[in-house]
């Protein structure tokens, strides 16, 4: 019972870290028809700047607002001066944010060195929650909550305001958008530093679980994608529920035959891939 | 079989070279670029010819690396019954594998295929008992026993290379390749002429996994060692590279991008030690400057080279009008 | 009743719960010349492509020459004998014109799956091609690569890429859209020299041409069919006037 409860609130934790990753990507590929390699590497990049602003003194909420910030800004940086030269060309685009993964990645190891190191969780966030015989570390149900308070912010925007509404008119037909005067330049540089801050806060969050390390992007971006691939391309519901099945896969597969635990992440693509090509929410992913 | 002429030449040279070279090393980074060119022949099939970009292709070389070097080594198999069925087991994955990646194309495409390698890098790396983990499998026997010197190796590589090339120029020139390229620029048309798409485009997912499978062999008779390394992300980046450096949907591209890349990974070991981050630069450089790869590049800069010789008095010969590839 | 070339049955595509063809049935006889017509957004093009398998029908059945065919993907009705073009030009850009035509006759034979001799050795089916390109009056440019050609011509090849493949029935979707005067002329002439047993479907905003060139006219609004008939039918119909007047 005991193992049950806490092996489900981790995999609920790391479902609510992967929909800030992949909700991003998501919305990025769903507005720009851009698959964002580089997501991985700007989680990995979020986690490394907010352990160094913890370590420099910062409260880790601070930390966290700083690195989300950070990480957004150099999302930005790089749609207006990289990814817009090669507009609607999507090959040279993934090629693109595929190089600057590298070079992301490569730069915080030279920066930080490659010593796994452990962000500390807020004071007021240690310890656990006792429920009967079930103790509940306090950190995970936090980032679970968040990832919910996220996700709904989230649909609040799209749905209900009225940038939500340009980008769901651009989601829908680019042409159409332009032709009613929304401004595609300044919707996709804002989606995408949207995209790259909940990247960079994923990481902030993720790292008093996950720990900070070279090769976290490589571990993150592959599940990343598997979440989009599950529950279809530009849908927020999709990253949703495709995050929380691969969080529920992945803990549970490590957890009981942990030599198998990546190979078992085939079976639910498997079967998503034979019924619904496009994932469970998705548009056409061509 | 005259357009081939060339590249045997090429091929040649490059076997006379531990008459001249005063150390193993550069016999051995020869290997490893015939190696590496004939990972990139494979890809570009997909890449360029098929139009379909994978981020996934070193599943294919690790999968067989892994297989043969189990098999004769925790297998108790010798090297040749080992890499016979660590092709056949190599092109029975990929069938899986196509069946799932080919339900998209395009950036699905991309997103599936390395999804795909990503997960075969994780079962590597972490069913420890059967892979070895991040240890991975040492001591893998070679074929041919003592015959295999660093130099003979090397012919190993340039003869099954040689081999690649004329499969696979041929191939571009069939039926079947000019289908292939027509499922690249008009999916549509081709099955409105009665061309089945996905089988033409299962078929070179195919032909390009099993270059890679047989490449696999060669990788780890080379190193006598396979590890998850072999899968990451960064390995089949830089297969791409090669492809997309050199030129896709040419025949020489992926072979002077191959030869580029790993050359270039091998001076960068020695002096930055900052392979990836050169790797990324190289990415976000070829893609701004040079889209379409060097080949391409060189063989407009040859064709204004030969416009400018030829005006003044005679037309140029008709052998030199031959092109490298189309 | 002898049996039909093709016969639609209720056929429907709804796209988001907006029909774009709304229960449509048509019989066209073997040898018929057929023109379909109706403002732009009639669903034209989206009935050509339910007929030949790009799209999925909500609803309907299509035979030809009494088989059934929804259901099928669109290369098996080539097989079958279906044929069509395209509105938005639709060719191997990179390839000549001659090889152009050599893939195309080659998509309903066992030599496609060739991989080893070259397609251009293929002498037999040079011959064909050329042939071909003879019919359709491009024998002259047939060495031209496609991106270099000037857009009538690539109107005719795109009409010679169906013709390779002999089909019974003949989807033709806007064949001189983007035609000057003078290169209209010359695709009118190649119409004219399709085998009259080919059962032709036209969509074409050129009344001249397409009501010379058609025996039967339907026409289409709002993804409904309106009215079907002879020639004269529909040209007296008040509603054609008013559809296209109107719209």
């Amino acid at each position: 019972m005991a193992f049950w409860a806490s092996q489900s609130l981790n995999s609920l934790a790391l479902g609510g870290l992967l929909f800030m990753l992949a909700a991003g990507f998501s919305l990025i590929f769903g507005l720009m028809r851009v698959a964002n390699l580089a997501h991985g590497a700007l989680f990995m990049l979020g986690a490394y700047v907010g352990l160094a602003s913890v370590q420099a003194g910062l409260n880790f909420w601070l930390a966290a607002l700083l690195a989300a910030l950070a990480v957004g800004v150099v999302g930005g940086l790089i749609e207006r001066f990289l990814l817009r030269r090669l507009q609607g060309r999507t090959l040279p685009q993934v090629l693109l944010t595929l190089g600057l993964a590298f070079i992301i990645a490569d730069a915080c190891l030279m920066v930080w060195g490659g010593d796994p190191m452990r962000l500390p969780p807020p004071e007021e966030l240690r310890g656990a929650v006792r429920l009967g015989d079930l103790a509940f570390p306090r950190y995970r149900l936090f980032v679970m909550g968040a990832s919910c308070a996220i996700g709904i912010g989230l649909w609040l925007l799209i749905e209900r305001t009225r940038i939500g509404a340009m980008i769901r008119a651009a989601v829908d037909d680019m042409q159409m958008a332009r032709a009613i005067g929304i401004s595609a330049s300044a919707l996709f540089s804002a989606v995408f530093c949207l995209g790259a801050a909940l990247a960079g806060l994923g990481g902030v969050l993720g790292g008093p679980i996950l720990s900070v390390y070279p090769g976290l992007d490589a571990d993150m971006l592959p599940l990343a994608l598997l979440v989009v691939i599950l529950g279809g391309a530009g849908s927020l519901l999709g990253a949703f529920i495709g995050a929380y099945l691969i969080g529920f896969v992945y803990t549970f597969g490590q957890a009981l035959v942990p030599d198998l635990a990546y190979v078992i992440l085939f079976l639910p693509m498997v079967a998503v891939l034979a019924i619904a090509p496009n994932g469970l929410f998705g548009r056409r992913l061509s | 079989m005259r357009r081939f002429i060339p590249f045997m030449i090429a091929l040649g040279l490059v076997a006379l070279l531990p008459l001249v070279s005063p150390s193993d090393f550069y016999i051995n980074l020869a290997s490893q670029a015939a190696i590496a060119a004939l990972m990139a022949l494979g890809l570009n099939i997909l890449v360029g010819y098929a139009g379909l970009t994978s981020l996934g292709h070193a599943a294919f070389p690790g999968i067989a690396a892994y297989l043969v070097a189990w098999l004769s080594t925790r297998g108790g198999l010798g090297p040749g019954p080992a890499a016979v069925l660590a092709v056949a087991g190599t092109f029975l994955v990929a069938g899986l594998f196509g069946l799932l990646a080919l339900r998209a194309t395009g950036l699905g495409f991309v997103m599936i295929t390395m999804a795909l390698c990503q997960i075969v890098w994780g079962g590597a790396y972490r069913w420890t008992s059967l892979t070895g983990g991040d240890n991975g499998l040492s001591g893998v026997p070679r074929p041919f026993g003592d015959m295999l010197t660093p130099t003979t190796f090397l012919w190993l590589c340039l003869i099954v290379l040689a081999v690649a090339i004329i499969q696979i120029g041929r191939f571009a020139e069939s039926p079947l390749g000019v289908a292939l390229r027509g499922t690249r620029d008009q999916p549509r048309r081709m099955s409105a002429l009665g061309y089945d798409v996905w089988r033409i485009r299962f078929v070179a997912w195919l032909v390009a996994a099993s270059w890679g499978a047989v490449a696999g062999l060669l990788y780890a008779w080379y190193h006598q060692f396979v590890s998850p390394h072999m899968l990451a992300v960064t390995a089949s980046a830089e297969v791409l590279l090669m492809v997309v450096a050199g030129g896709a949907g040419t025949l020489a591209g992926p072979l002077l991008g191959a030869a580029l890349v790993v050359l270039l990974k091998n001076l960068a070991s020695i002096w930055i030690d900052r392979w990836v981050m050169l790797l990324g630069a190289t990415f976000v450089f070829i893609v701004l400057i040079m889209p379409d790869g060097l080949a391409p590049g060189l063989m407009h800069l040859r064709e204004r080279f030969r416009k400018r010789m030829a005006s003044p008095t005679i037309a140029p010969p008709l052998a030199g009008q031959e092109r490298i590839d189309g | 009743m002898a049996e039909q070339a093709l016969e639609v049955a209720n056929l429907s595509k709804i796209f988001g719960g907006l029909p774009a063809v709304n229960g449509i049935s048509l019989s066209i006889a073997p040898g018929e010349r057929h023109l379909l017509l109706g403002p732009n957004g009639a669903g034209k093009t989206t009935f050509f492509n339910l007929l030949c398998g790009d799209l999925k029908p909500t609803q309907g059945s299509v035979r030809l020459f009494g088989e059934e065919i929804i259901g099928l993907p669109p290369q098996k009705r080539a097989a079958k004998g279906l044929g069509r073009t395209y509105q938005i030009l639709t060719l191997f850009p990179q390839e000549t014109i001659r090889r152009n035509v050599m893939i195309a006759l080659n998509g309903l034979r066992p030599g496609k799956w060739g991989f080893w001799s070259a397609l251009d050795n293929n002498e037999d089916l040079a011959a064909e091609a050329d042939a071909l390109l003879e019919r359709v009056g491009m024998s002259d440019i047939a060495g031209r690569v496609v991106s270099q050609t000037s857009y009538g011509d690539r109107r005719r090849l795109e009409i010679a890429l169906a013709l390779a493949l002999s089909p019974r029935v003949l989807l033709l979707d806007e064949p001189l859209a983007g035609l000057s005067r003078e290169e209209r002329v010359t695709v009118q002439r190649l119409l004219d020299t399709l085998p009259r047993e080919t059962t032709i479907l036209l969509i074409e905003h050129d009344m001249d041409v397409a009501l010379a060139f058609a025996e039967r006219v339907t026409l289409l609004h709002h993804g409904t069919l309106v009215a079907t008939g002879s020639r004269a039918e529909i040209a007296a119909d008040p509603r054609t006037r008013e559809i296209y007047l109107g719209a």
